[in-house]
């Protein structure tokens, strides 16, 4: 028997895709990699907010989701172009390889 | 009962695709990846009865973005033998035990909060009109400012990729 | 009108000072005289406007411009006799004086400076007589406390004259913080600051002891801005300034400011005797005092500086003892006397090439005959010699004095007779006998402006006192005291004085005699024997000691005040400011340094670092979150 779906499950499961996110941010090398992870992180939350505009019946949180695709779009337009001028200096995407900020 | 049977398919789905784009080594089959976690999300979108989320999800997400995505990665050369090879940094323990107290206070926080386990049936969701309307009037100014924001990113976008 | 009197020194000032620079020197010249003979000519202009108008008219006020509106300070302006005729002597000797200097100060490369000073020190004077509001007045006073620092100070390149402005600054910041002081009580008592309100409102019983306080404090401020004992140290010392300088700042306009102040403030005056008998104390002891040190000074501005001091003593024993047209007709008569007295003497010096020690000139009759004529009119205005204006005013002052107390009028007669003891030793050993400087050839006469000024002004040095002719000698002049008719509106009450003929006449015939006989018997005897002076010197030797080093007051001053003040800065130099101080900002600075090394180990350039943080801080908001359910 299938057991029944309610609000915390799709709240667990946001829990559970941001998690994951955020380990591969945590751990990953490859920057890209890294990118597509926050991007992850942002559908994690997109999920949760889904599910409560639900909950809530109330259309406002539907309309967040809209904005913060906008703003994961602006945010992955500038952070690759980052990523192409960061390559283009140091051949690598390796952020382990990429301390010049060091104090 | 449908419902609940759709749900845990594309959550599996889901969770197994992200899974994989952590995972794999190779950042473009990584991204394929993560094109499938994104329809999963979309088909829960619909679950959840938001299909004009749905829509722009699939168009936004897995169409533009993505694209940029595989775009980047085929102006660089990835096939870097280190990027292959090593795929975590060190040190790994300090961010392991963050990263599980992090889960699960979360996952006790969202159990402790006594959410209604059943999900109202005769909901029908929002329509296009109902969220267009509420975005031309309530939202209208930080609409017009994503507009501001879209404007920046792409001139920041040019800047930085431009050759010098 | 009463706006372009200030309107036009200002204008000077920011002219010259703001692109004096740039102009050639005539331009600055005739900028920085124009100015304020325009002013001049405006004042002229209202005084025909006055004299023209009844009695009762005699009053223009004009609110320029609303100031502090909390405090209900306006910006207003109050032209009546009294402040008319301040204005016009401001004006007119400050013009000559402004036109001397236009000779006087052309080799000087800060020309545009000092025209600049000049021109703001008249718009100052003019803003503190011209004020309707006390406030207003502070700032006039304040203003010309800081053009006197900057003209004592002008040659700032010697360190000496420097300091002679620093010191005339911090004398005056004495006088100054007890003026402020009374203008908090005034406001906390009467709740304004307007001088025509004030001068309407009533005073309770129960406040006459504030009163007191007030006028006393006043008078501290006076004592500071006139030079007065205790706080006249400064005076001597800002001889350091060129000398148009010290004719129209320390001589004839600001150190005068103090006097007007009373007349200004009579009203409250009167309802306080205490105030008043201090007034005239301090000022009958400042004239002897200052007299008997200007007894043997040798620098030729020195003696004038002392006997300044002097006739501001008579000044304000007359304010003191009630006589407020007699202070105010002897403020008049002395700004033309010594004005005429520092010019000539400015003269002297310009012909010896900044000589200024007594001692070694001599015969200087035949080399500068114009200067010798004009400084003869000043020394008989000055001693009081009949029909020179300084006669009638020392003469009204020393009447009013008598029927006050003759013990007054006995100290003002020992006061006038040092007065013409030094007077005429300084004429007689400047002009006359042996040369005793070595380079008797380059001298010159004045040029052409300086000697026009100096004229204009001996001329008003003789007549001025055609203004306050007595009543007692109307038999003979055929005038009446215009002064004193002209000013009658302005004071509420004066102190009355019956004219009988005979004791009048008898004071007058003392004085006059007993004074033209000390002259002639100082003039014969200095001009025989130049030497007399050594021969007293060495016979008194104690008392010319003690006299010549003005009774130690400044050394006394120096171990009273100032060692205190040096050694406890010492003291907190090496305490408080390089331990405290210092230690607390070196300190700050390590830890700042070290923490800075220390915390530099967590921006170690690594993106995922920073990630784990912003990780470990979500976490401590979901604990935070957490114990809110728990």
């Amino acid at each position: 028997m299938i057991p029944t779906v309610g609000y915390s499950h799709y709240l667990i499961l946001s829990a559970v895709l941001f998690t994951i996110g955020v380990f591969g941010v945590l751990f990953r090398r490859n920057l890209i990699i890294i990118f597509m992870s926050i991007e992850l992180m942002l559908n994690s939350v997109n999920l949760a907010l889904v599910a409560i505009s639900k909950f809530t019946q109330s259309p406002d949180g539907q309309i967040f989701v809209f904005f913060v695709i906008t703003v994961a779009a602006a945010e992955a337009a500038v952070g690759l172009a980052i990523v192409i001028s960061l390559f283009r200096n140091k051949q690598t995407t390796a952020v382990d390889e990429i301390n010049i900020m060091k104090g | 009962m449908w419902h609940s049977i759709i749900f845990w398919i594309l959550a599996t789905l889901c969770v197994g695709c992200a899974l994989c784009v952590v995972w794999q080594k190779n950042p473009v089959v990584s991204a394929v990846f993560l094109v499938g976690s994104f329809l999963a999300l979309a088909g829960l979108y619909l679950n959840l009865s938001a299909p004009f989320l749905a829509a722009i999800q699939i168009i936004i997400y897995a169409g533009a973005i993505m694209v940029l995505f595989v775009f980047v990665m085929m102006l660089l050369d990835l096939h870097h033998p280190l990027d292959l090879y090593f795929r975590f940094t060190k040190p790994k323990l300090p961010k392991a035990i963050a990263l599980g107290l992090f889960v699960w206070l979360l996952c006790t926080l969202i159990l402790a909060t006594a959410f209604p386990l059943a999900l109202p049936e005769s909901s029908q969701g929002f329509t296009i009109t109902q969220i267009a309307t509420l975005l031309f009037s309530k939202y209208a100014f930080p609409f017009e400012l994503t507009s501001l924001l879209l404007l920046v990113a792409m001139v920041g976008g040019v800047v930085l990729a431009k050759k010098k | 009108m009463l706006s372009a009197l200030l309107l036009f020194p200002l204008l000077g000032f920011l002219i010259n000072g703001l692109l004096g620079r740039r102009l050639p020197k005539v331009a600055v010249s005739i900028i920085g005289c124009a100015s304020v003979f325009i002013s001049f000519a405006t004042a002229f202009y209202l005084l025909i406007d006055f004299l023209q108008s009844p009695e009762g008219w005699r009053e223009i006020t004009v609110t320029l411009f609303q100031w502090i509106p909390l405090l209900g300070v306006d910006v207003s302006l109050k032209l009546d006799s009294l402040s008319l005729l301040l204005v016009l002597v401001i004006t007119g000797v400050g013009f000559l004086i402004h036109l001397y200097s236009a000779n006087y100060m052309e080799e000087d490369p800060s020309l545009a400076r000092y025209f600049s000073y000049l021109n703001l020190f008249t718009f100052a004077m003019l803003l503190l007589v011209l004020a309707n509001n006390l406030l207003l007045l502070f700032i006039g006073w304040e203003g010309v406390g800081l053009c006197s620092y900057l003209l004592i100070g002008f040659w700032f390149e010697d360190p000496e004259k420097a300091q002679a402005g620093k010191k005339a600054f911090l004398v005056n910041r004495i006088g100054d913080l007890a003026f402020l002081i009374a203008l908090f009580l005034i406001f906390t008592t009467f709740g304004t600051l307007n001088i025509s309100s004030l001068k309407i409102s009533e005073v309770a019983p129960g406040q006459l002891q504030t009163l007191t306080m007030i006028t006393f404090l006043l008078f501290i401020g006076a004592c500071g801005k006139s030079a007065q004992i205790p706080l006249y140290v400064w005076l001597p010392d800002a001889m350091a300034g060129p000398t148009p300088v010290s004719a129209l700042i320390h001589a004839a306009t600001m150190v005068t400011a103090g006097v007007y102040m009373v007349a200004r403030l009579h009203f409250w005056y009167l309802l306080t005797p205490f105030s008043m008998t201090v007034i005239a104390t301090v000022g009958i002891v400042t004239a002897l005092f200052s007299a008997s040190m200007a007894l043997f000074q040798n620098d030729i501005k020195k003696v004038l500086a002392y006997s300044t001091i002097s006739q501001l003593g008579y000044m304000f024993l007359a304010v003191g003892i009630g006589a407020f047209s007699a202070g105010i007709f002897h403020l008049i008569t002395h700004a033309f006397f010594k004005a005429l007295l520092f010019l000539a003497a400015g003269s002297v010096i310009h012909a010896l090439h900044g000589e200024q020690d007594i001692q070694k000139m001599g015969n200087l009759k035949s080399k500068l005959p114009l200067t010798h004529i004009v400084f003869l009119f000043g020394v008989l205005a000055i001693i009081g010699c009949p029909p020179f204006s300084g006669f009638f005013s020392k003469d009204e002052i020393l009447w009013f004095a008598f029927n006050k107390n003759p013990l007054f009028w006995v100290l003002g007669l020992l006061g006038a007779l040092m007065t013409t003891f030094y007077m005429v030793r300084l004429f007689t050993l400047v002009f006359y006998g042996s040369a005793r400087k070595e380079s008797k050839d380059h001298l010159h006469e004045a040029p052409p402006l300086m000697a026009l000024s100096l004229i204009l002004l001996a001329l008003l040095s003789l007549g001025g006192g055609l203004i306050g002719v007595p009543h007692s000698l109307y038999a003979f002049f055929k005038m009446d005291n215009f002064l004193e008719h002209f000013l009658n509106p302005v004071f509420i009450r004066q102190l009355e004085i019956i004219h009988e003929g005979f004791s009048e006449y008898g004071l007058m015939f003392i004085t006059i005699t007993v004074t033209l006989a000390t002259a002639l018997w100082t003039f014969l005897t200095f001009h025989k024997h130049q030497g007399w002076a050594e021969h007293l010197k060495i016979k008194f030797s104690k008392a010319h000691t003690v006299l010549f080093n003005k009774y130690y007051i400044d050394e006394l001053y120096t171990f009273i005040f100032v060692m205190p003040v040096k050694k406890s800065s010492e003291f907190l130099l090496r305490f408080l400011d390089k331990g405290a101080i210092d230690g607390t900002l070196h300190g700050l600075g390590k830890i700042t340094t070290l923490s800075g090394t220390g915390l530099k180990l967590l921006q170690n350039g690594n993106i995922q670092t920073y990630a784990l943080g912003l990780v470990i801080g979500t976490l401590g908001i979901l604990l935070y979150v957490w114990s809110m359910f728990a």
